[in-house]
């Protein structure tokens, strides 16, 4: 049903650490394996080995630098479906295709109905959704509906195929609706934020802002006078060059 | 009806799928890094690669490229069965013959070498995990031409960390990441510990330690450093100096540890222009002498009760006098020449930045100090209550190495590590078992005059570490022994050899002509060689006298249509790697974390659905039919005729000694040593398809002084003896050399050669300019050019890939902001690359994070049109650019009239990273693609047509299980 | 926004096709048209013909036209839903009305409720396609009040246009079209002014800063794009038209849709038949031109927030 459930039971979604993120796309490529093979299978390439290659991906790694000059920096940006509270793309869909999961509010499309009219892409500010032109119906990251459940697979491994592969421990998965879980602490210490607040999506997954550098002027000492040698070393009490020598002259045993 | 309308009914979600009817572990070939997988199956068909949570290497995880190992399995750029060329050589034309027509072919043209002149095959193997069986393989051919990428790759790493620590960065190290305090990172986009650096670098941000990247760029890992410094290319070693001149001024180094561990208070003579000048004074048996305190009188300065004087100089017995190399090391780098001053001229970066990186570094190594309570033994078998640490790591890679300068710079960075008492230590750089070793490993190369012969294995191993000029592979008259020069004057320390020369002076029959060159995964006529379109006529030259090519016979292995297919005369189609043996072996590179040795295998996943072999099967087959002793029985029959798994299982290297450790012996209950055991694969592949053997916690640290673990080293194979092993700051070896250059000793070097090697040789490290940009005028070539390994790409073979090539299709020249404007660029606009070697055009890219002085881009991405099975216009062809159009293997002429080869002048290393280049816009006329454009390839007649549409997954969908797979799966 | 032609022939053809409708209605409804069937069974054909030509049309950029159907039952929450309903329910009365009126030749009496029916349902399907675009928050150019006028004022003056041919062809012409012709020119071209003047003007509300949340550590430009070749989101968002296009192109749209048809219908309007009907007619040719590349407009100068991901500095 097209109408979005007025609260779901569990909000399962992503927090995404900006601060630790290096940009490898491995997210992007296991989701793809996975899902290809998943519930949305498949996830189609077109003219895959010439010069216009497209394919469905649910997650896209974006790299931006932000700021200028010295005080610029790199920011890696992982993109997927937000799963939103108020997700639009679910209120547009003409035929229900697209719904929200009242259990655990994730956003799917069910591929047998979708007459697939793009307009749920429209909806989406994110661009999170991917239409696959040879089947002719939209598709989505499931959150892996498909693994996070699945009994076939370990219970430690049952997170999405993003979160399980990330070689930076910078995808989390969990309930964002249970303030004590682990996924919603972080998101409370760290400044988890939701992206473009102000078109009202009330996003589930949040984003860790990278942490202020402690670069130049950061909390190191600033002179090696201020820095204390412990042990024998701790003797050499002078910075002029000459000096230097003079104070290791004394017995050292091997 | 009506309500199933307006509310369709909810989707049934399976939420339980199957995943797979059977998971076979192996080992990732994606790239070099080596991570375990769990290979899912369904229906016959692989339907998720994952990353095996208990492997030592990636404990679960996988990079972009190892998840699309399914696309690699999938490509349509495999070749698919042997072939003979038919047509003119790099035109692509071929026969396809049988195996047996194949093996026969290679096993004449190699037979006929190997009973004339061995030198005569040249063996050269690229990104290859075998070189255990191939290095091998090629001793017992008799051939010291054999080398794997090293030499290309970062030969400088490997060879100043074995020479300075016994150990190294590469993957053979790494810091102690749950512990230290401060991590310092030269050079590294990405590296082959992929996995655990970002693993790593989690945990070393999380715990709040301090991360500093130093790279000209700032991408990747460096994005996530808490400083970034963005250094000027190739000046690493200044920096890295300065900050020892600070430490040292300010006393802030670890004299225990100094005196301990290293060579810093071994006496060196001082007896200027006589033979021994700056060697080790040595007492009557060759012991290194200290000037002991206690007793006033000079001791073995290994012996463990001494306590010898870091300064001083000293009178001898024999009278000759000497100094601690404690003092000549704080005297030079005491020098105002290594202020920070002098440094920010050098690297662009201020002098206070400078002083204060010492500071931080002081801070973290002597305040933040780590005491673990944790009982040890030395060397001496003295007992100690703690371990303590200096939580100051480092790692670095090619940004250092692949300049002419590497060697040093990285024996800089060994010293300020050392001097840190930062080497083995709890929060510190860790060794990976097999090392440390001996510093340098007691390994020489084999080749010398007399040791090469007809049908007649050599002695050992082609590659080594030489200890002085006696070590050389030269003639008497002083010309280079192999082809590539490797242990000749031009590279004395070439430690991996020197691919990188091969094409060049196997043309030139410089020192002499080859007949055979044989390759293996090396794609030598694009991504991997210098001066590529001047490689690719070396390789399509033909003498003028006998119309006969000047390389006269190329074997090439490769398991995809690559640039370098087109050249070969002689094609081995190989395997993927999911249909394979492999076995990564200790004896080669190792896969082993700090917490223990390990080594692993690959099984085969799958069948080969196409007339292919895996090489290592080839290449044993060929040695049998050539009779080589090892690879056959007394009778003259094959000793492995399993192949490689029979080779992998039952050959011995040493007596107990295999190429693997794990469940060794008939019952397979002993690791490291012991007998062939049938069962061995088996044993793997019930473990994961790895083997990992557990140090314990008191041999953790101080690995090259602690009693425990050295003589476990010993009982592993490891190392010979359970010596201390002393880190060599003052490198003997390279005194020897230099000696050698100013006239002392049998095997001097050419005079052309002696300023080179005198002013290289430098026993402490030095710093100087990268040549290539020594050579130029600064105002022509105002620009460094680098490239950086995509992380989701590896080299050249990803583009076949049908999801990575969607990644990084293309590549732009990535320019800083402000250079551009000054030279009236905009992004996306077409622009020349312009180097003293040649010129190539791409879009440029403007950014913020990038040094002013530098532009970069991706490395391989751009493709010869044709190659690879890709569409002709494909944008790896027409948008892509190589870089490696503009990087001449020879350095510009400089007034000696020598074109010295462009690499590093003491271990011969491929200066990549030297490159200087002037950036123009492309005028509005020319044509929108990228530049310089090649003939393209013939695709193969054998290559299957390329896919308009991939649906790879479609038979898991549910609706193609609802209508083909009985009642559907749940 | 990508423009795609099935779309842009279908708001255009409906639009027009509906606003001819709800003006025959309207007009009838007040007596001011002819009873002759013939000119009803043109208008009719006219008016549906185009509302069905256009709604075909729209299923060819489907995925699965053989499902459109069930485009129908999401009406609660969805205003393509709605649309769909509407456009659907208007052939009721609008059938009816015909009949009325070419077959009942009866336009009066009770017949007169069916008209203003047929007249709202026409300008509620209007104004449901309209709302498709207004609520789709992302994109700037649509997400506004201006949206709903703009569809309602071209349908009414499209619809205008072919309602004065059609009275002209029918030697019905009067006044009263006349002066209604001539409101929904102006209007036409009044919201047109308004609607481009708020596009140009409005800054754009999210910026790449708000849609990467890292506005607070300075401005943010794309280092690299997920992928280098063009995908989905790209093609279809993407969509990038240069500025002396766009501009030369709204020339065109100008001209065509109210600079030349409202002065020609004007000033043939009291012309004889052989100068008033070429006249009215042409006018209204050239006017749906200027819908279609006006229309083509709506859809190429619309920016999608998701493009901030790929490069796109405004929205
Ligand atoms: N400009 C520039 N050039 C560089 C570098 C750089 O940084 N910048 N880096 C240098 C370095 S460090 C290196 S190591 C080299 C790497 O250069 P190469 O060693 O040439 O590496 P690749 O391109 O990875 O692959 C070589 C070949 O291996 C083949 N191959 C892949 N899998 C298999 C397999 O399973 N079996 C067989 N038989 N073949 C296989 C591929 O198809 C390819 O043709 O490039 C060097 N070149
Ligand atoms: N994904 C992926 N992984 C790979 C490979 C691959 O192709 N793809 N290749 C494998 C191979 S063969 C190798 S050798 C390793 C190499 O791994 P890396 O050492 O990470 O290799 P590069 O990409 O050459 O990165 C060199 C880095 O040094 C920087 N640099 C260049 N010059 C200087 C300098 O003068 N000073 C400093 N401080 N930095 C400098 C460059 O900006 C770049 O970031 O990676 C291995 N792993
Ligand atoms: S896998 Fe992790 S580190 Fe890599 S791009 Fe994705 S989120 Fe970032
Ligand atoms: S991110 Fe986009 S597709 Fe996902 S729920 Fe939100 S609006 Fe819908
Ligand atoms: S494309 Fe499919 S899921 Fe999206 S709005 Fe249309 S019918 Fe719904
Ligand atoms: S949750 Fe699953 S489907 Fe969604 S981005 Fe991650 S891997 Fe892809
Ligand atoms: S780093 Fe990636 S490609 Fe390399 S072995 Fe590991 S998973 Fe495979
Ligand atoms: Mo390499």
């Amino acid at each position: 049903m097209t109408d979005l459930p007025t609260r779901t039971g569990r909000k399962l979604g992503l927090v995404i650490d900006l601060d630790i993120c290096v940009g490898c796309h491995a997210c992007a490529v296991n989701c793809k394996e996975w899902n290809t093979g998943g519930h949305s299978a498949p996830l189609p390439d077109t003219d895959p080995f010439g010069a216009h290659a497209a394919g469905v991906w649910f997650n896209r790694v974006h790299s931006f630098e932000v700021g200028d000059g010295a005080e610029s920096r790199t920011v890696h940006f992982p993109r997927s479906c937000l799963h939103c509270e108020n997700a639009a793309c679910v209120e547009v869909c003409p035929t229900g295709a697209s719904y929200k999961r009242a259990e655990d509010g994730i956003v799917l499309v069910n591929e047998d109905i979708c007459i697939g009219c793009k307009l749920c892409s429209w909806a989406c500010p994110y661009g999170a959704r991917e239409y696959d032109e040879d089947a002719g119906v939209m598709k989505k990251c499931t959150l892996c509906i498909d693994r996070i459940y699945n009994e076939n697979i370990p219970e430690a491994q049952r997170v999405p195929a993003c979160v399980s592969t990330c070689p930076a421990n910078a995808r989390h998965f969990g309930d964002l609706g249970d303030p004590e879980s682990d996924v919603s602490r972080m998101v409370e210490e760290r400044g988890g934020y939701d992206l473009i607040p102000e078109l009202r999506y009330a996003p589930v997954n949040k984003y860790l802002p990278p942490r202020p550098r402690r670069g130049p002027g950061g909390d190191g000492p600033r002179t090696l006078a201020a820095a204390q040698t412990p042990g024998r070393a701790a003797e050499a009490e002078t910075e002029e060059p000459d000096g230097f020598l003079g104070w290791i002259d004394r017995l050292l045993s091997r | 009806m009506i309500r199933e309308f307006f509310k369709p009914a909810p989707e049934q979600i399976e939420t339980s799928p199957t995943v797979s009817d059977e998971v076979k572990t192996t080992t990732c070939y994606m790239c070099a890094c080596r991570c375990g997988i769990k290979v899912h199956m369904l229906d016959g068909q692989i339907r998720y690669i994952e990353g095996n949570p208990d492997h030592p290497v990636n404990k679960g995880v996988l990079c972009a490229k190892g998840s699309a190992g399914i696309m690699n399995h999938y490509s349509p750029a495999k070749l698919t069965k042997p072939l003979k060329r038919i047509g003119e050589r790099g035109k692509a034309e071929f026969q396809e013959i049988e195996w047996d027509e194949a093996l026969g072919i290679a096993t004449g043209w190699l037979d006929a070498v190997r009973r004339s002149d061995p030198r005569k095959l040249a063996f050269f193997t690229g990104r290859d995990q075998s070189q255990a069986l191939t290095g091998w393989w090629a001793s017992q051919f008799g051939t010291p031409n054999y080398a794997a990428h090293g030499g290309f790759c970062s030969v400088n790493m490997a060879a100043a960390g074995l020479y300075t620590i016994g150990g190294s960065f590469w993957e053979f190290g790494e810091p102690d990441w749950d512990r230290t305090r401060y991590f310092m990172m030269f050079g590294v986009a990405e590296d082959h510990d992929s996995n655990p650096i970002k693993a790593g670098l989690t945990k070393v941000k999380r715990s709040g330690a301090k991360f500093v990247s130093v790279n000209p760029i700032r991408t990747g890992y460096s994005a996530v450093a808490d400083e970034w410094i963005g250094i000027r290319p190739g000046t690493d070693g200044m920096l890295v100096l300065a900050l020892v001149h600070e430490l040292l001024r300010a006393g802030k180094v670890d004299l225990d540890y100094i005196v301990r561990y290293t060579n810093l208070p071994w006496l060196v003579i001082r007896d200027e222009g006589a033979a021994g000048d700056g060697l080790f004074a040595r007492g009557a048996d060759g012991e290194p002498l200290c000037w002991d305190g206690a007793t006033g009188q000079a001791a073995d300065a290994r012996l463990a009760g001494v306590s010898p004087a870091l300064k001083g100089e000293f009178s001898l017995a024999d009278g000759s006098r000497a100094v601690p190399a404690f003092q000549i090391m704080a005297q030079r780098y005491l020098d105002e020449a290594y202020s920070p001053e002098a440094a920010a001229r050098e690297t662009g970066i201020a002098a206070s930045t400078i002083r204060r990186l010492a500071a931080e570094l002081a801070e973290a190594a002597f305040e933040r100090e780590i005491v673990l309570e944790q009982r040890w033994t030395d060397w001496a078998g003295r007992t100690h209550d703690t371990m303590i640490g200096r939580p100051v790591s480092m790692h670095a890679m090619r940004g250092i190495s692949a300049h002419s300068n590497g060697f040093h710079t990285c024996r800089a960075i060994h010293m300020l590590q050392v001097l840190l008492g930062s080497i083995d230590c709890p929060g510190g750089f860790l060794y990976k078992p097999p090392f440390p070793k001996a510093a340098p490993p007691g390994l020489r190369p084999v080749g010398r005059p007399g040791e090469i012969n007809p049908a007649t294995p050599m002695a050992g191993p082609p590659l080594g570490f030489p200890q002085g000029p006696e070590d050389l592979l030269i003639e008497a008259d002083g010309a280079p022994r192999r082809i590539d020069k490797a242990f000749s004057w031009d590279a004395p320390i070439a430690a991996h050899g020197m691919m990188h020369m091969v094409i060049r002076n196997a043309w030139a029959h410089d020192p002499y002509p080859i007949d055979v060159l044989f390759m293996y995964m090396a794609n030598m006529a694009w991504n991997s060689s210098m001066n590529t379109a001047g490689t690719l006529k070396m390789l399509t030259d033909r003498d003028e006298a006998t119309g006969e090519y000047r390389i006269p016979k190329i074997i090439y292995s490769d398991a995809f249509f690559s640039e370098m297919v087109a050249y070969a005369d002689l094609v081995l189609p190989d395997t993927t790697y999911l249909e394979r043996w492999d076995c990564i072996s200790l004896l080669d590179r190792p896969i082993c974390s700090p917490e223990g040795p390990a080594d692993s295998i690959r099984q085969p996943v799958v069948a080969p659905d196409r007339d292919v072999r895996p090489f290592q099967d080839a290449l044993i087959d060929i040695g049998a039919r050539l009779g080589l002793p090892g690879l056959v029985k007394e009778d003259g029959s094959p000793r492995y005729p399993g192949g490689y798994a029979d080779y992998i299982v039952n050959h011995e290297r040493a007596p107990g000694i295999g190429m693997l450790a794990g469940w060794r012996g008939e019952t397979g209950d002993s690791h490291g040593t012991g007998g062939a055991n049938p069962d061995q694969l088996q044993r793997y592949i019930d473990n994961g398809c790895f083997w990992q053997g557990e140090i314990p916690p008191d041999q953790r640290y101080f690995r090259h002084a602690n009693r425990g673990y050295l003589e476990y080293a010993v009982s592993m194979g490891f190392v010979g003896h359970a010596d201390q092993i002393v880190l060599q700051i003052y490198s003997e070896p390279l005194q020897r050399f230099r000696l050698a250059a100013q006239g002392h000793g049998d095997v001097q070097p050419p005079d052309a050669a002696r300023n080179r090697i005198e002013t290289y040789f430098d026993p402490l490290p030095i710093w100087y300019a990268p040549f290539e940009g020594a050579a130029l005028e600064e105002a022509e070539y105002p620009l460094h050019a680098l490239t950086q390994r995509p992380m989701a790409m590896y080299h050249s073979w990803h583009s076949q890939n049908a999801w990575l090539r969607q990644i990084h299709g293309s590549n732009p020249i990535y320019v800083n902001r402000g250079t551009a404007a000054a030279l009236d660029i905009e992004d996306g606009d077409w622009v020349w690359l312009t180097s003293h070697h040649g010129r190539i055009k791409g879009r440029a890219k403007l950014m913020e994070g990038v040094n002013g002085a530098t532009v970069w881009t991706w490395n391989a991405i751009g493709k010869r049109a044709g190659a690879w099975n890709l569409a002709p216009d494909a944008p790896e062809a027409k948008t892509s650019v190589l870089l490696n159009h503009t990087i001449s293997d020879l350095l510009p002429e400089k007034g000696d009239g020598m074109r010295w080869s462009n690499s590093d002048p003491v271990t011969g290393q491929a200066a990549w990273y030297d490159l200087r280049v002037r950036l123009e816009k492309a005028a509005g006329d020319e044509a929108q693609e990228s530049g310089p454009q090649f003939d393209a390839i013939r695709p193969l007649d054998a290559l299957p047509a390329r896919p308009a549409i991939l649906r790879y997954g479609l038979r898991f969908s549910r609706a193609w299980r609802r209508t083909h797979v009985d009642g559907g799966r749940t | 926004m990508h423009p795609a032609y099935s779309v842009i022939l279908f708001t255009t053809a409906s639009g027009a096709g509906y606003g001819l409708l709800a003006m025959m209605a309207l007009f009838a409804a007040g007596g001011a048209l002819p009873i002759d069937r013939w000119f009803a069974l043109s208008g009719f054909i006219l008016a549906l013909g185009g509302i069905t030509f256009g709604l075909l049309a729209s299923t060819f950029h489907l995925g699965h036209p053989e499902r459109a159907w069930r485009a129908i039952s999401q009406w609660r929450s969805s205003w393509l839903s709605r649309e769909g309903v509407l456009a659907l329910g208007t052939y009721v009365p609008a059938l009816a009305f015909a009949w009325g009126w070419v077959v009942e030749q009866e336009y009066g009496g009770s017949w007169r409720m069916i008209a203003v029916i047929t007249a709202v349902l026409s300008t509620l399907t209007v104004y449901c396609t309209a709302m498709i675009y207004t609520s789709l928050r992302p994109i700037r150019a649509w997400h506004n009040h201006l949206t709903v006028p703009l569809y309602l004022s071209i349908a009414f003056w499209t619809g205008m246009l072919w309602l004065n041919a059609l009275t002209h062809v029918f030697g019905a012409h009067n006044p009263n079209v006349g002066m209604m012709l001539v409101v929904a020119g102006f209007l036409g071209f009044y919201v047109k002014r308004k609607y481009w003047r708020l596009i140009d003007t409005n800054p754009s509300w999210v910026t790449p800063e708000g849609a990467t949340g890292l506005g607070s550590l300075g401005k943010v430009r794309l280092l690299d794009p997920p992928n280098t070749q063009e995908c989905y989101i790209q093609t279809e968002m993407g969509f990038r038209i240069a500025r002396e296009h766009r501009v030369k192109l709204r020339r065109i749209a100008f001209v065509c849709l109210f600079l030349v048809p409202l002065p020609l219908s004007v000033f043939t309007m009291e012309a004889g038949p052989l100068v008033a009907i070429p006249g009215a007619i042409l006018a209204a040719v050239i006017a749906m031109i200027g819908a279609l590349v006006d229309r083509w407009l709506f859809f190429a100068e619309a920016k999608h927030t998701a493009m901030l991901y790929w490069g796109a500095e405004t929205s």
